[in-house]
């Protein structure tokens, strides 16, 4: 076993059954990574699992889990590593099945070249065409395409011709940099690392070969200059450094750099190890910098060169991967991870969807588990990023279930949107306070939250009535007045309710800033849009109000005969029936309906609200 | 002078050093003092210079180490003026919980698994760093940089979250952990081969010497101390022996070799045939023993 030059990270994909374990348990053998204690279990675990009767089963090398071994699939990315004189290769195994392409991204995500397999006797399927894609979302420009089992189809060189041609007419749009077809069997070792004398027709390099002298564009030292700050070190009041890593490009002491989000300049005083000093540091060195001015820097700033700056802005476009079991909905909050800061951000829209299979666009309202999407994103703070297809480590981003902390989707940046960039918010002379002082009185949005039935609109009224006698200005938001105008669009899927309480949000939002006092009555089901709600107001503007009637109860009253329809399943998507009601687990105020009267209670509200 | 893939490990691993450090509240270091160890703390050190680290380290004690294991973690937390803490299951040692009489299993589950976790729990650490590399066993090769463990410190192998790019997704709900792993894609000689780039001290075990030991299930057991019982006929030898990786003593067994000092290693480490955790008897139960321990918690 001998030690590489260079590190190449390879991923590799391909159909159920294409033998990618088997080629990876050929090449760890054949490259001398199998130890004789492995190699014992392995003959132990081929009689037991084994498919290749009394031969060594290669892929039980590289199927690591006990589940795997058993059901024979892979279920997981797993990391291997082999090593030539040449080169040090880390590989990415992925699995096949089509419900499991977020797996395969993220092995794609930190890969260089694909090792992209085809049964040769099948040839090219949909599942090639989705890995390709999704290979060429995530930025790889290399792949080599395996065309395996050749020894199935009699060392047919049509076959080997039909398919590199079939994929090249697919590919081609992908943007690849470039393709190499070889023709092999994992099982038996053919070009895989020799060259096969079964194949004299093919005059190209081994599959090994070609991983160890493939030129990759790795060196982004001439890019413009990207440094992502991790880590600010103040170990003593002398010394200030930004601790970070090159994310492309070069930097020399003396340079200047300016920091992205603020626009401000400087120049870097020095750049220290690991270990040493230095004169400069290039693509992927952890180094810290001091600057020769006082310039605000924190954790997740990008410097960069001041004469090729990133994009700065707060809308943009980007290819989705959705990681998540629950869907996407657009308008729903999410936190955004980009770089080292973390943003709330929401997808304004799904542009549309893309069938990985065909590349055509497709329109959608949702996206689901494994599918791909281009759609406009929003953040709620300014973001510094460049192209993804220009860089992959300032355009990337994961996007992350408020709630269930899910990594809910992998996002590579396309590009701004031009209002972000251009249009500023208006800086108005009239702001919230002016008005609210000319009506002496405190602005606020009063959200009643519970199950249909529950009493929310009821109380809501007694509240309106009351601060309306105390000559308070006041607007009542609920079904009633928006079912009707601004959502009349609107159903009753999730989708639909995340979008309406979007805009009913904006609305009390606008309300606000007119200094108004708003009441709102609605279900309002999910955690996650109330959470986005609140966060359209400032501290002390929102107060969240739970009116927790049983739903034996809200069934009892049934004032509209709702639950009668939902139960008998002519009125579907029903809250409390057939879709969740997730109650608030830290409202302002929780009501309990059962003996009280709605007088009563909206003094309780008034009270907690601060208005008596 | 190290290799372009030595560099770019070492970025890595100080990359995530600042991630973890800077995203969790009360992260740790475990250290097991071995050169696995010994290179993660030698990394963190040159993370942080010239600051101190910003995280203890914890040593879980089996209270069944090598005695050179020992004198080795208090000389270096000495000499690098270390805030360490070590943790020993007092309830297991109140039991009489040891490997002799208790068995391999039951004593690593308690002494270190259940160990660990009263320690994670007790100081409420939501981070732990470790040593372990993906090239080390087949079910480590399927692990995350960043590995969730629920509020039962348990590892579910089809619930961990997709690790793409370097952008971890470090958010947690109370009560859950991480386990970070900043050496996973280093495998046993760059370790070696950067213990000797940096010249970086390791415990004496490592490196070959005459010990007394005897053979038992196809490996040379050393007689650290008069606690491990003779078997009738045993008598122990002095052989010219070394430690591919250390763990509780009678469970580590020794190779023969002659490789006595770093660079010996290395070059013993390329000609090897065998792995390095074949000397150690605990992952031997079953082949799938590693997967089961970890479900359970074991690091």
């Amino acid at each position: 076993m001998a030690t590489g030059g260079d590190l190449l990270r390879v991923l590799t994909c391909g159909s159920v059954d294409d033998g990618k374990s088997t080629l990876l348990g050929r090449l760890l053998h054949d490259t001398d990574r199998i130890f004789d204690d492995h190699a014992a279990v392995l003959a132990r675990d081929s009689r037991r699992y084994g498919t290749t009767g009394a031969e060594a089963d290669l892929a039980l090398l590289a199927d690591g889990l006990e589940a795997e071994r058993e059901q024979g699939i892979t279920i997981d990315v797993a990391y291997r590593q082999f090593a030539t004189p040449r080169r040090a290769f880390i590989v990415a195994d992925t699995p096949g099945h089509e419900q499991y392409t977020r797996n395969m991204a993220t092995g794609a995500s930190t890969s260089e070249l694909a090792i992209l397999l085809v049964d040769a006797r099948k040839g090219v399927l949909g599942q090639t065409k989705r890995h390709a894609t999704i290979c060429s979302l995530l930025g790889i420009r290399h792949v080599l395409l395996a065309v395996n089992k050749i020894d199935l189809v009699d060392f047919d060189r049509a076959a080997f011709d039909r398919i590199a041609a079939d994929f090249a007419s697919f590919a081609g749009g992908l943007g690849f940099a470039d393709i190499r077809p070889v023709p092999i069997s994992a099982r038996h070792g053919d070009n895989v690392t020799a060259r096969s004398e079964r194949t004299p027709w093919y005059r190209g390099p081994t599959l090994l070969d070609h991983l160890e002298t493939v030129a990759v564009e790795r060196d982004t030292s001439e890019a413009p200059f990207r440094f992502l700050v991790q880590w600010v070190s103040r170990p003593h009041g002398d010394f200030r450094g930004f601790a970070g890593t090159v994310l492309s490009g070069t930097i020399r002491a003396g340079d200047d750099i300016v920091v992205a989000a603020s626009g401000r300049t400087g120049r870097v005083a020095r750049i220290l190890g690991p270990g040493d000093e230095r004169d400069r540091a290039g693509p992927g060195d952890a180094v810290t910098l001091t600057l020769a001015d006082a310039l605000d820097v924190t954790r997740g700033d990008l410097l960069a060169q001041p004469s090729a700056r990133p994009t700065v802005a707060d809308q943009f476009t980007a290819n989705l991967v959705w990681t998540s079991d629950e869907p996407l909905l657009p308008g729903r909050s999410y936190l955004m991870r980009i770089g080292a800061r973390w943003v709330p951000a929401t997808v304004t829209m799904i542009k549309h969807k893309l069938n990985v299979e065909t590349l055509e666009h497709l329109s959608a309202r949702q996206l689901r588990l494994n599918e791909i999407a281009s759609c406009n994103l929003a953040t709620g703070a300014a973001i510094a990023f460049d192209p993804y297809a220009e860089n992959r480590a300032t355009g990337a981003f994961i996007l992350v279930d408020r709630f269930s902390n899910a990594t809910a989707a992998a996002g590579m940046i396309e590009h701004s949107l031009r209002r972000a960039e251009n249009v500023h918010i208006e800086r108005l002379s009239l702001d919230k306070a002016a008005r609210a002082a000319l009506k002496l009185q405190k602005p606020a949005t009063i959200w009643f939250t519970g199950l249909s039935a529950a009493g929310k609109s009821t109380i809501a009224r007694a509240v309106e009535a009351k601060l309306h006698a105390l000559g308070r200005h006041t607007m009542m938001l609920d079904g009633d007045n928006l079912r009707h105008g601004l959502t009349r669009d609107l159903g009753f899927t999730d989708a639909d309710r995340v979008e309406n309480i979007r805009r009913v949000g904006e609305v009390a939002k606008l309300m606000v800033e007119a200094g108004l006092i708003v009441v709102c009555a609605f279900i309002s089901p999910f955690r996650a849009e109330r959470a986005m709600v609140r966060a359209m107001f400032d501290e002390g503007e929102f107060f969240e109000i739970y009116v927790d009637t049983p739903i034996a109860e809200c069934i009892r009253r049934d004032p509209k005969g709702l639950y009668a329809k939902a139960t008998s399943g002519r009125l579907p998507n029903f809250t409390g029936i057939d879709s969740a009601y997730e109650a608030p687990e830290r409202p302002e105020l929780t009501l309990s309906t059962a003996g009280t009267s709605a007088e009563e209670l909206a003094l309780d509200v008034l009270k907690r609200c601060g208005y008596i | 002078m190290k290799s372009e893939k030595l560099k770019a490990l070492e970025a890595e691993a100080i990359g995530i050093f600042w991630e973890i450090a800077s995203e969790f509240r009360k992260p740790v270091m475990l250290y097991s003092i071995g050169k696995d160890s010994a290179v993660m703390l030698h990394i963190a050190m040159k993370a942080f210079r010239p600051g101190r680290l910003p995280f203890p380290l914890l040593h879980v004690d089996t209270r069944w180490k090598f005695r050179d294991m020992i004198a080795f973690r208090d000389d270096t937390a000495k000499r690098l003026g270390l805030d360490l803490i070590i943790h020993v299951n007092q309830d297991g040692v109140a039991r009489g919980i040891d490997p002799i009489r208790s068995g391999s299993a039951l004593h690593t589950q308690v002494m270190k698994t259940e160990a660990l976790k009263q320690a994670l729990v007790r100081h409420a650490f939501d981070a732990a760093f470790g040593g372990a590399r993906r090239d080390e066993e087949k079910s480590r090769a399927k692990e995350r940089i960043l590995s969730f463990r629920s509020a039962e410190h348990g590892w579910d192998p089809r619930n961990q979250r997709p690790e793409m790019w370097r952008l971890f997704n470090t958010r947690i709900a109370p009560g859950e952990t991480v386990r970070a792993f900043p050496l996973s894609n280093w495998t046993e000689i760059d370790v070696w081969e950067y213990i000797l780039a940096e010249d970086i001290p390791v415990v004496p075990l490592y490196f070959a010497r005459k010990r007394p030991v005897v053979r038992r299930s196809g490996a040379w057991i050393m007689v650290d101390d008069e606690r491990l019982p003779l078997e009738p006929g045993e008598r122990p030898e002095l052989r010219t022996v070394r430690f591919r990786s250390l763990g509780c003593y009678p469970f580590t067994g020794a190779i023969e070799s002659e490789a006595d000092s770093i660079a010996a290693i290395v070059a013993e480490l390329k000609a090897a045939r065998t792995s390095e955790r074949q000397g150690r008897l605990i992952d031997d139960d079953e082949d799938s023993s590693m997967e089961r321990k970890k479900r359970e918690g074991y690091f």
